[in-house]
């Protein structure tokens, strides 16, 4: 990299996914700058999970063409761990139950060994963890609970691409505002937006996250393209008006995209 | 006990042992590969000592992988065989009055009529097979730990039984007793001498757990690639009492074949067995427990985890019998298979013998570690290996309730060590 300052965090290039005979993305471009928060849209099975297992490098999403470059590495051929080490970051929409690894470990691990008794004390205050940090992760977790413990993991790990998965799925309005406020501290911080450099992707449907986390762009997903881009509340309110295919034939769309 | 003078019923009672055993002297077991026990001698005495700190370093560091720990502060009371000599036996001042400890030689001299009455050959068949004749015609002792009426003694009281020499069978005899509404936690290493390479354990352990008493008997084997394991168990428990038996097999051995009974006689009486078991190398390891649920609202648990590594093959067996119309028991046994060399077995086995009211169920699975849990762990940042580590030492590691601290963090290190050494 010649010039690394003004290499974008995140650059999706043309990209294909495969999953098994199935082409789920058909060329997908995006963009994300440090410090951008970004949402994606778009209808259930457009392939929106699909691009952040991508990018986090889960086996079985196979790139068939384009591709994935994150702090001007070309994340071919890393394994997912080696994706984590380089500071992308997930939570689930629904994360796997492990039998006999607490929540705690996950924090130990995400923290990379560096977590003190004050970070997990300032994590169980924000996410109320209580009790689940000694319980097997995810093992009969309720909806909130899962997030919650999604998201402290996240906070632990504190990477610089931070990708959400439908973050309030499930879940009631009490965990909604502290899920968003967990996200906020994450992707905010108390820094001056010039300051900021940590980076968001969230997918949400009903863009309820959006109450407590300002987003600066959003995207829809539709047929395995990003069909347009624009204000991320402008275009939910689109789409709960219009639906998704009248929003992506949009003039508005049509002129950003 | 030639130096014991007996009543004719008592030595009646020897001398039916002594037939019993004699006529099953070349009887192979059940189950388990046959062992020609005529290739090895007897084991021989040793020197005894007045503290555990003149152990040998290298004595010392083996034991304490099975829990055994000279520094005697978080411990009760300590009992060590080397080869066949009790070389040290002693009950810690606050206990006194609350332990007996000492081997089953010395008891029978104490209490030869009542332990031939009530414990002696009473829970396990002398006539059972080659390896509890051996035990039978060429004791060498064994340990005897009684706990008294009443008394709960929380830490935990050990006992060690040490083989040093290569090519002997040591063939011990246990008898631990908890009295009415007496509690206790025995810890039990057997352990081999890291120089030692062929030979055989045959150990015969008969516990009796009181009215309302508790016994929590956790074991931890750490043999060796060429040594024989044949314990034989049997466990009766009387109304109201609890026997919990935890078993930790995490090093290679040639082969053991254990299958202890507890017969729960007694009303609401409740046996739980838990083990983590670790195949590995070319171990051929069959274990596994029956409970008879005998006694009205009685109860039993049996939970196994096994790994199963290298060219190891492991039986994971589980039996439970109910004959009153109100018991209720479960098995529930799992394992992961991790190399395409190894075998395992899981045996669940429920009857139901003239009892239509009782409740018997298992659940038995075999599946490897599933691949979205590894990449749940990778995508915090853990490299595959050890992911898959994190998770397995988790799947061994089964909460058991009601474990005294001490026990949950020698199991903890011991998987903790093991899983090290397989990295």
């Amino acid at each position: 990299m010649s010039s690394e300052q003004a290499a974008p965090l995140l650059r999706i290039e043309d990209l294909h996914v495969s999953v098994g005979e199935r082409d789920i993305l058909r060329g997908v471009d995006l963009t994300i700058e440090e410090g951008e928060t970004h949402v994606l849209l778009g209808p259930n099975g457009g392939g929106k999970s699909t691009l952040l297992n991508t990018i986090v490098g889960i086996p079985g999403y196979r790139v068939t063409h384009g591709r994935i470059v994150f702090k001007g590495v070309d994340l071919a051929g890393l394994e997912i761990d080696e994706r984590a080490q380089l500071g992308i970051g997930i939570a689930f929409q629904r994360p796997p139950a492990v039998r006999g690894v607490k929540l705690r470990q996950m924090l130990e691990v995400a923290a990379r060994s560096e977590l003190t008794p004050d970070t997990v004390a300032d994590l169980d205050e924000t996410l109320s963890l209580g009790h689940m940090l000694d319980r097997d992760v995810n093992m009969g977790f309720s909806g909130g609970e899962a997030k919650r413990s999604e998201m402290a993991q996240l906070l632990a790990q504190m990477p610089d691409l931070a990708l959400f998965d439908e973050p309030e799925s499930g879940v009631d309005l009490d965990n909604i505002a502290v899920v968003g406020g967990a996200m906020n501290s994450l992707l905010k911080g108390e820094e001056r937006i010039s300051e900021r450099r940590r980076a968001g992707l969230i997918i949400t449907h009903t863009g309820h996250i959006l109450e407590f986390v300002n987003a600066d762009v959003g995207h829809v997903l539709y047929n395995g393209r990003l069909a347009c881009k624009g204000n991320p509340l402008d275009l939910i309110e689109e789409i709960s008006s219009h639906g998704y295919d009248k929003c992506v034939e949009c003039a508005l769309c049509q002129t950003l995209a | 006990m030639s130096d014991v003078s007996l009543s004719p019923g008592a030595e009646a009672r020897l001398a039916e042992i002594r037939a019993a055993a004699e006529a099953a002297a070349d009887r192979p077991a059940a189950l388990g590969p046959d062992i020609d026990i005529t290739r090895f001698r007897t084991v021989s005495e040793a020197d005894t000592i007045a503290s555990l700190d003149s152990l040998e370093r290298q004595v010392k560091e083996t034991v304490l992988l099975s829990g055994f720990t000279a520094d005697e502060t978080e411990r009760s009371a300590s009992y060590f065989q080397m080869d066949r000599t009790p070389i040290y036996e002693r009950v810690q001042k606050a206990f006194d009055d609350a332990i007996e400890i000492m081997s089953t030689e010395e008891a029978l001299k104490l209490y030869g009529e009542e332990m031939l009455e009530k414990y002696w050959w009473r829970a396990v068949d002398p006539g059972k097979d080659k390896y509890t004749a051996i035990v039978a015609l060429h004791q060498t002792e064994g340990y005897f730990i009684r706990i008294k009426a009443g008394r709960k003694v929380e830490k935990p009281i050990q006992a060690c039984l040490f083989v040093s020499e290569s090519d002997v069978s040591q063939n011990v005899h246990n008898v631990i007793i908890v009295e009415d509404g007496a509690e206790a936690n025995v810890i039990t290493g057997c352990n081999i001498h890291t120089d030692v390479k062929e030979g055989l354990h045959a150990g015969i352990s008969e516990f009796y757990v009181g009215r309302g008493a508790k016994l929590t008997f956790t074991m931890v084997h750490n043999w060796a690639e060429d040594f024989s394991v044949r314990p034989r168990t049997g466990i009766v428990v009387e109304e109201d009492g609890i026997y919990i038996n935890n078993y930790v097999l995490l090093k290679p051995v040639k082969s053991i074949q254990a299958f202890p009974v507890a017969k729960l006689v007694g009303d609401r009486s409740t046996a739980v067995f838990n083990s983590i078991v670790y195949g590995l190398k070319d171990s051929v390891i069959d274990l596994g427990s029956e409970t008879q649920l005998i006694g009205e609202n009685t109860r039993s648990e049996a939970v196994a985890r096994t790994v199963s590594m290298d060219r190891s093959t492991v039986y994971s067996r589980g039996r439970l019998i109910g004959r009153t119309n109100t018991c209720k028991a479960h098995l529930d046994c799992r394992g992961i298979v991790q190399s395409a060399e190894s075998t395992q077995w899981a045996i669940p086995d429920l009857a139901s013998e003239g009892a239509p009211g009782a409740e018997l169920s298992h659940e038995a699975a075999i599946s490897p570690i599933a691949a979205e849990e590894i990449y749940y762990l990778m995508t915090r940042g853990l490299p595959k290996d050890e992911a898959v580590s994190m998770i397995t030492r988790g799947f061994v590691s089964i909460d058991i309730p009601g474990l005294p601290d001490v026990l949950r963090k020698q199991i903890d290190k011991a998987i903790e060590e093991t899983s090290k050494e397989a990295m």
